[in-house]
């Protein structure tokens, strides 16, 4: 009975941590899926039969291994690019009021409004116009693209938080605009940027519509995946879906705990 | 003298807005100096000019010889002390107070952080974070941060407006012999009366964008020059009236009927419409029948209110033509305090008055307070 | 006249002077706004903007004006053969009158996708906002975790859940009121349900960050002012969490009226959206103008709402 008081009492939460463990539910899926033997190359049930091979030999599948490591590769170039320029961008708006302002935050917002079909298309209208041949780097420019806003956003966000007064305490303390910059903005300012870089990776590496329409004959790994649920999925797909996870999930719990530990002096 | 700092014409706008208007001001070198003034009067633009965090729209800034109205801030030898402190929050303490020595290119900073941190009273605190310090704390090792580079001008902006009366009486009194010892010129912007009195050598009292009054807190209180500076600086009373003659040194006025006199070298304006002024603490109530003193002005009214502080008690009087007065007594003696409604005579000696000019316009009225005057006889 | 102010304080009355309050009110808020960096040098920020804006420039919006003109060729031509411009605006009506079904079914799968995830959203933010205390940064982890399966490989596990072999099947099969040849996937509910799961976060993170800065001792002036919890809720949070809902709404909705892949998996093609329309007619019949008009119609469409919805709204900026 108490159990169903405390239920009431505290209802949000209880409804709160329910829809997590949906959010939670096909990742164990996942999770059993690599680790089961199915029945025939199109199922998607699950059988009694449990193995490890798939964990053993998770590039076992044809093409598999190749398709990761171009979306790796592709995930990189966009993070580096679109980090970079995001972060100048957001700086510009963030602390500067210049003719034109307005009209950049809708530029920036834009695509973010658009869906993935629209943008794809469009791009792929473009480079088709201009002959360019369709392939990692056609790919990695529609990556930048939308990562591109993303990273303004965060950044943005994160500049709005820091106080003015410390570059100008700065400044009274005989530090140059360059050595400001250097010494206390940016310091301040990179957890903000490292969480825009993280975005955009994880958004390149989860990209599949763009992507499709972008690639030509390269292939990503959600574009595998893809081709790969007409033929019958490998169940490597979900070992590496499920590793990745992981490694994620685990890198970001690891900075969780660095900041905190450090938020305890800062 | 040598280092003076030097503030000619300067003026600031925003826009349509006139923050400072057409300011001209000298700070002597190794004083302490007291910007005073309500929120909005200009007296932080003032100080960030001085430091070169705001551009002047025009007029020009000297440090001695030296012009610095175009430098940089990080070509002045001015340091700041912020309102909100400011202080770097991902560098340790003795990295936020060696950074403007590192800046110039000193290298050895060990020895003067801890010389700083003595000075300040909180030796061992080098290598803890800001977050970790309490306000107070953090507001003295901003002031160590500024301190030492050992500037021409150490500017603070509002620095106690944060903390708890009793930590800021006691910063109070840590500023003013911190600066005694160093012997720097300090410019400290406040908007609190009290504090401007207890610590500055000179008090500049700003009101719209310009100096109203400048002097040593004694001369400035004692005899203000306009009615907002002695409603500023603690409360006045300031009866309209009018000049009616000259008695030797002493000025005859004649205000709602009744008849005052005050020194001439008490007042800045001697013929026409004046204001008559006296502080509420220089007057003292009589009831009725006793005798007041020679050379005294008096009012005669009936009390309205009576506000026990412990200290001091603080009398409300309606004066015959209507008008609010408000005397301080000290609590010199034991006793009950007045009640209201007891009729009573309000008394000062006529050298404490004070008398303004009074333009046309002002004061014609009879009160602000309320309309009925009360039948007392004359 | 033996004074002197250090001896007696000022005393500080209530009455007496409004000049007495100001002067001993709490410290002034700065009064300018706060300093722009740099400002002698104009031309900084347009060089800080040259390169991101060079590539929006290059790859967003000029792709967007040519997928205009694109979407008014004349339709008989071809990739070989050219394509020549005649501004036939009647592709549009062609689009339209052919493929409205999706137009709608898009708008509407969207729509409920929307809805249930602020359902079920709302709650997940506000318990991670208010009530999680030293786990708020582990749940955040954990709503945004899933997204590192890769969107396919998700809602493909999907298809696992919902298969007609699947023990949530059965379990609706067992129940008195639904047919023994129940199927979840291939029905728009399978399509509705993927649409949830994989937008979910867009709709939480968004809600989470003004639930964040909701200052909790307003809920409880709020109480203490006689109101019921779910008076507080209707008249405190949801006004002040508004700019999140609206942020979370837009994010989750036009990406799932875009969405084809949740439809193709999970759906047959009774469900297909527009998206499905518009990667068939790029990709696979290469009708290049068609595709090019309902492109552009379906982002005419989300920009309209989106424009009315955050001017209805009343937040200025959406960013």
């Amino acid at each position: 009975m108490r159990f169903w008081r405390w239920v009431a009492d505290h209802w949000v939460l209880v409804v709160g941590l329910l829809v997590l463990a949906y959010l939670f539910l096909p990742i164990v899926v996942v999770l059993l899926l690599s680790l089961n033997r199915p029945a025939n190359r199109l199922s998607y049930d699950l059988t009694p039969q449990w193995t490890f091979d798939y964990w053993l030999h998770p590039f076992g599948a044809a093409g598999i291994g190749d398709a990761l490591r171009v979306s790796v590769g592709i995930a990189l170039v966009a993070t580096v690019v679109a980090t970079v320029l995001g972060t100048l961008m957001a700086f510009a708006l963030a602390r500067h009021r210049f003719r034109g302002r307005g009209v950049t935050n809708v530029v920036i917002f834009l695509p973010m409004a658009t869906p993935e079909v629209v943008m794809g298309s469009s791009l792929l209208a473009l480079f088709v116009t201009m002959r360019v041949p369709l392939g990692f780097w056609t790919v990695a420019v529609a990556h930048i693209l939308f990562c591109l806003s993303f990273v303004v956003v965060t950044v943005k966000a994160r500049l709005a938080t820091l106080d003015p007064r410390l570059q100008e305490a700065a400044m009274d303390l005989y530090a140059n605009e360059w050595q400001t910059f250097r010494k206390i903005t940016l310091p301040l300012v990179l957890p903000g940027i490292a969480a825009a870089a993280m975005l955009s990776l994880s958004l390149s590496f989860d990209d599949f519509i763009i992507t499709n329409f972008n690639s030509g004959t390269t292939v990503t790994f959600p574009m595998y995946v893809w081709g790969a649920a007409q033929r019958g999925i490998p169940r490597q797909v979900n070992v590496i879906g499920t590793a990745v996870f992981l490694l994620a999930f685990v890198l970001v719990i690891i900075v969780q705990l660095r900041g905190r530990r450090k938020a305890r002096f800062v | 003298m040598a280092d003076d700092l030097v503030l000619e014409n300067v003026t600031k706008r925003f826009g349509s807005v006139t923050a400072v208007d057409d300011l001209s001001v000298t700070v002597p070198q190794g004083s302490f100096f007291a910007l005073l003034g309500a929120s909005g009067c200009g007296k932080t633009t003032t100080l960030r000019m001085v430091a070169g965090l705001e551009e002047l729209t025009s007029g020009t800034i000297r440090l001695g010889d030296k012009n610095i109205t175009d430098l940089r801030p990080y070509r002045r030898p001015v340091n700041t002390v912020f309102q909100s402190y400011a202080l770097f929050p991902h560098l340790n303490i003795e990295d936020n107070i060696a950074f403007g020595l590192r800046q110039r290119g000193i290298k050895n900073t060990a020895k003067k952080v801890a010389e700083m941190l003595e000075l300040v009273q909180l030796p061992g605190f080098a290598k803890r974070k800001p977050m970790q310090l309490s306000g107070g704390q953090q507001q003295r090792i901003a002031l160590a941060r500024a301190l030492v580079n050992e500037p021409q001008v150490l500017l603070l902006d509002e620095p106690l407006g944060a903390l708890d009366l009793k930590l800021r009486r006691q910063m109070q009194i840590e500023l003013k012999r911190i600066q005694t010892e160093v012997g720097i010129t300090f410019l400290h912007v406040t908007h609190d009366q009290e504090e401007a009195m207890w610590m500055a050598d000179t008090v500049a009292v700003m009101n719209d964008g310009h100096i109203e009054q400048l002097g040593a807190p004694t001369d400035i209180y004692e005899f203000p020059s306009s009615p907002f500076v002695s409603n500023f600086l603690g409360q006045s009373n300031l009866f309209a009236a009018e000049v009616s003659g000259k008695d030797g040194d002493d000025l005859l006025l004649t205000a709602h009927g009744e008849r005052f006199a005050a020194p001439a070298g008490r007042a800045h304006a001697t013929e026409g419409r004046v204001w008559l002024g006296v502080r509420p603490e220089k007057v003292r109530l009589a009831l009725p029948g006793e005798e007041t003193p020679a050379a005294h002005n008096q009012v005669r009214g009936v009390l309205t209110d009576t506000c026990y502080a412990g200290v001091s008690t603080e009398y409300l009087l309606k004066t015959p033509w209507g008008q609010e007065m408000s005397v301080f007594s000290a609590n010199a003696a034991a006793g009950e305090p007045l009640s209201p409604g007891t009729e009573v005579v309000a008394h000062w000696y006529a050298p404490h008055s004070f008398v303004l000019d009074r333009p046309a316009g002002s004061g014609d009225e009879m009160t602000q307070y309320s309309a009925d005057p009360l039948g007392v006889a004359p | 006249m033996e004074w002197s102010l250090r001896n007696v304080p000022a005393p500080r009355s209530v009455r007496g002077g409004a000049v007495t309050a100001i002067v001993h009110a709490g410290p002034s808020t700065a009064e300018l706004p706060p300093p722009v960096v740099s400002r002698r040098r104009k031309w900084i920020p347009y060089l800080l903007l040259l390169p991101g804006g060079l590539w929006l420039l290059l790859f967003f919006v000029v792709p967007s004006i040519q997928l205009a003109g694109t979407s008014l060729y004349d339709r008989s031509g071809s990739l070989e053969l050219g394509y020549s411009q005649t501004f036939a605006v009647g592709n549009y009506v062609d689009a339209i009158a052919t493929y409205w079904p999706h137009l709608l079914r898009s708008a509407v799968y969207a729509g409920i996708a929307t809805i249930i995830c602020l359902v079920l959203g709302y709650p997940l933010a506000y318990a991670i906002a208010q009530k999680a205390g030293r786990w708020r940064n582990l749940m955040l982890v954990c709503v945004i975790a899933p997204f590192f399966t890769t969107f396919l490989v998700r809602t493909l596990a999907w298809k696992s859940i919902l298969s007609d072999n699947g023990p949530l099947v059965a379990f609706f099969r067992s129940l008195p009121f639904f047919p023994d040849d129940f199927r979840l996937l291939a029905t728009p509910a399978a399509v509705v349900c993927g649409l949830v799961y994989n937008f979910l976060p867009f709709m939480v993170l968004p809600l989470y960050a003004s639930l964040e800065r909701l200052d909790g001792r307003l809920l409880e002036a709020a109480g203490d002012l006689y109101a019921k919890p779910v008076t507080t809720f209707r008249r405190v949070t949801l006004p002040l969490s508004m700019p999140g809902v609206i942020a979370g709404t837009l994010l989750t909705f036009i990406p799932a009226a875009g969405d084809y892949i949740n439809a193709e998996l999970l759906g047959t093609p009774n469900e297909y959206m527009i998206g499905n329309v518009i990667d068939s007619s790029f990709l696979v019949r290469l009708d290049y103008p068609q595709a090019a008009a309902l492109s552009f119609l379906l982002m005419a469409t989300i920009l309209v709402m989106v424009f009315s919805y955050v001017r209805a709204a009343g937040t200025d900026e959406v960013v």
